[in-house]
């Protein structure tokens, strides 16, 4: 702790909304760190593609026209055509909105989920914390492609069906972690501080335990974004995801993967917002961890 | 008025057990301590005696593997063991509140001192800006200069004594009849010491409560407190008022205890006194006076005899056979 956190704290006391002033220095660090910067530029653009696909998008992503399929990128079709003469630019634009989606839906449940579990199996007795990690364990141990086709095979293919999935390998991985920090919390003593202050189970544990094991598992379930938008590109290419014509990056792949040798566009334009947003994310995420975690902090 | 309402606390003939893979080891062993009305009352004794463990049960906070075998704790004439655990929750900061030990992790990292402040008053009927103004108000009486505008800082801003002072200012925003530190000034400069005991005496003249000081540190004892109760190895081996204590220590551990401290050491020597062997294993404790192993003036009978407190004076007692001995003859 040098010149830097003396400095916060000498602003912090002449503007009174310090923890203002707390964030926009993360901030500061997040945009200052190049990778963190075009990690933040690409998933700006993701979000901006997502969110303005209607209007972006020069034509339907399901509008065909069979004269013009399989041509190459022109004037007309930035990213050529598919079989069926439908515009991949447009395509990929809506694409953008299912994986952005069931990343945001499969972690906000994963987040509750794993929260959930993982602070009852740290805090609760000892039998339960028993239970919950056998629960986890079993599911951890199915081969992720297996439990899938098996989900799939049970409820049919669907976008439900991908977040259901993830979500259920996602939960067990961040109820672990959140455990084994709830675990570590438990016995600290300004928990036992609020204890001897009449502090009861929850409220040790959504005033103490959370904001402390919040932060962390935020910054991994940003990491895990890209992990999420592959699995979903996945099952769809697998024909196991969104249902045909759905436009998703993984569909979009998936009616490519015919065509590679004579128009690669296909897989090309699928492929490539997939490895940008996975870039963009895990770039953001670690810039995120970075900026945030103190003990990690290059400038200090 | 009766006993039980002149003492704020009082614990009697107290037990306490921990289960461990070895066997039960015996923490405690038929302890009994009185906090009166408005004292400051100070339990000494070396690392492992048992200190800890007495104020863990007094606030029902034991480790999951120990357990109370025997006794009772009256606080307030109520007694402690007996509540239901939402009667307990009440307790622990309604009438107890708790200082600890190392200020460095008493406090939460992650949330700013006012937020946890004014988190500690959840059971007051206030609106967010009085709880912050209490808040403000405790902090400006601990010595936090600044106090309004340090409210939002985070416990790393703050040096170690500042934020024993936080601490202490927490635990009496929640008004309580008795305040429990655990060895509040062993993690501190020797500055810093002086400073939260010239504290501790001025706040407990205003909440007019008592404190309960756990230390191991003789000077700090004789500074601060009205009665000091000595610890060996789970017993209470002499208890009384500080003065007649230290003038005329009963136990032989008593004395050997403050021949030890440093602080009295008059003639200058190579080496500093200390006390030859070692604390006995509690998972076998000797069958008479715990003291036994290691007591300059042991004799037969102290090893097969379990020594009842003797009367030394007004309030002042003493586990030892040897002193009824020496009345005897």
């Amino acid at each position: 702790m040098s010149v830097q956190a003396s400095e916060t704290s000498l602003t912090a006391r002449q503007t009174p909304p310090a923890v203002l002033e707390r964030r926009f220095g993360a901030l500061r660090r997040l945009v200052r760190d190049p990778l963190g910067a075009l990690g933040l530029v690409l998933v700006t653009l993701i979000l901006v593609m997502a969110l303005g696909a209607d209007i972006l998008a020069p034509y339907g992503p399901n509008a065909t026209s069979v004269k013009e399929r399989l041509q190459g990128p022109s004037e007309l079709h930035w990213l050529g055509t598919d079989q069926l003469g439908r515009d991949i630019f447009s395509r990929v634009l809506v694409g953008s909105r299912i994986a952005l989606w069931v990343a945001a839906v499969t972690s906000f449940f994963s987040l509750i989920g794993g929260l959930t579990l993982g602070l009852i199996a740290g805090y609760g007795p000892k039998w339960l914390d028993s239970l919950l990690i056998l629960l986890c364990d079993s599911i951890r141990a199915f081969p992720t492609v297996l439990f899938a086709l098996a989900v799939v095979t049970l409820i049919g293919p669907s976008l439900g069906t991908i977040i259901l999935i993830i979500t259920i390998f996602n939960v067990p991985v961040y109820a672990r972690i959140v455990r084994t920090q709830t675990l570590s919390l438990r016995n600290t003593e300004f928990i036992l501080a609020e204890r001897s202050l009449g502090a009861g189970p929850a409220r040790v544990l959504l005033r103490h335990v959370l904001p402390n094991v919040i932060g962390p598992l935020l910054i991994l379930i940003s990491m895990d974004v890209p992990v999420v938008i592959t699995i979903e590109a996945g099952l769809s290419f697998l024909g196991l995801g969104v249902r045909p014509p759905t436009a998703s990056w993984g569909s979009i792949l998936n009616d490519g993967y015919a065509f590679i040798r004579n128009t690669p566009w296909m897989v090309i334009s699928g492929g490539v917002p997939l490895i940008l947003a996975t870039l963009g994310f895990t770039f953001l995420g670690e810039a995120l961890r970075d900026a945030f975690d103190p003990r990690l902090r290059k400038d200090v | 008025m009766s006993e039980q309402s002149s003492n704020i606390l009082q614990i009697h003939n107290l037990s306490v057990a921990y289960a461990t893979p070895r066997g039960a080891v015996r923490a405690l062993a038929h302890v009994d301590l009185t906090v009166p009305r408005g004292e400051i009352v100070g339990i000494v004794g070396e690392s492992g005696c048992g200190k800890t463990t007495l104020i863990s049960s007094v606030l029902r906070l034991l480790p999951a593997n120990g357990a109370v075998v025997d006794g009772n704790i009256l606080f307030n004439g109520r007694d402690v063991l007996a509540m239901s655990d939402g009667e307990m929750r009440r307790l622990r900061g309604g009438g107890i509140a708790m200082v600890f030990q190392d200020p460095m992790t008493a406090l939460n990292p992650v949330l700013s001192v006012g937020r946890q402040m004014v988190d500690v008053q959840f059971r007051e009927q206030r609106s967010a800006g009085e709880k912050r103004a209490a808040a403000v108000a405790k902090l400006r009486r601990v010595g936090i200069t600044d106090a309004e505008s340090r409210l939002d800082d985070y416990p790393h801003q703050f040096s170690g004594g500042m934020r024993q002072r936080i601490a202490i200012a927490m635990a009496l925003l929640t008004n309580p009849s008795l305040l429990i530190a655990d060895e509040p000034t062993t993690a501190l400069d020797v500055t810093m010491e002086a400073q939260i005991i010239h504290l501790l005496r001025e706040l407990k003249r205003e909440f007019a409560g008592s404190i309960l000081f756990i230390s191991h540190n003789l000077g700090l004892i004789a500074e601060l407190c009205d009665r000091v109760f000595v610890m060996y190895a789970g017993e209470v081996v002499e208890s009384g008022p500080v003065r007649a204590l230290f003038h005329s220590p009963g136990h032989p551990y008593t004395q050997a205890l403050l021949r030890c401290d440093p602080a009295r050491v008059v003639q200058r020597t190579a080496e500093l006194p200390t006390i030859p062997g070692e604390v006995p294993n509690l998972l076998a404790p000797p069958i008479g006076c715990v003291f036994s192993d290691r007591c300059p003036a042991v004799i037969e009978r102290c090893r097969v005899t379990v020594p009842m407190p003797v009367p030394l004076g007004p309030g002042h007692q003493a586990r030892c056979i040897r002193i009824d001995d020496a009345a005897a003859a």
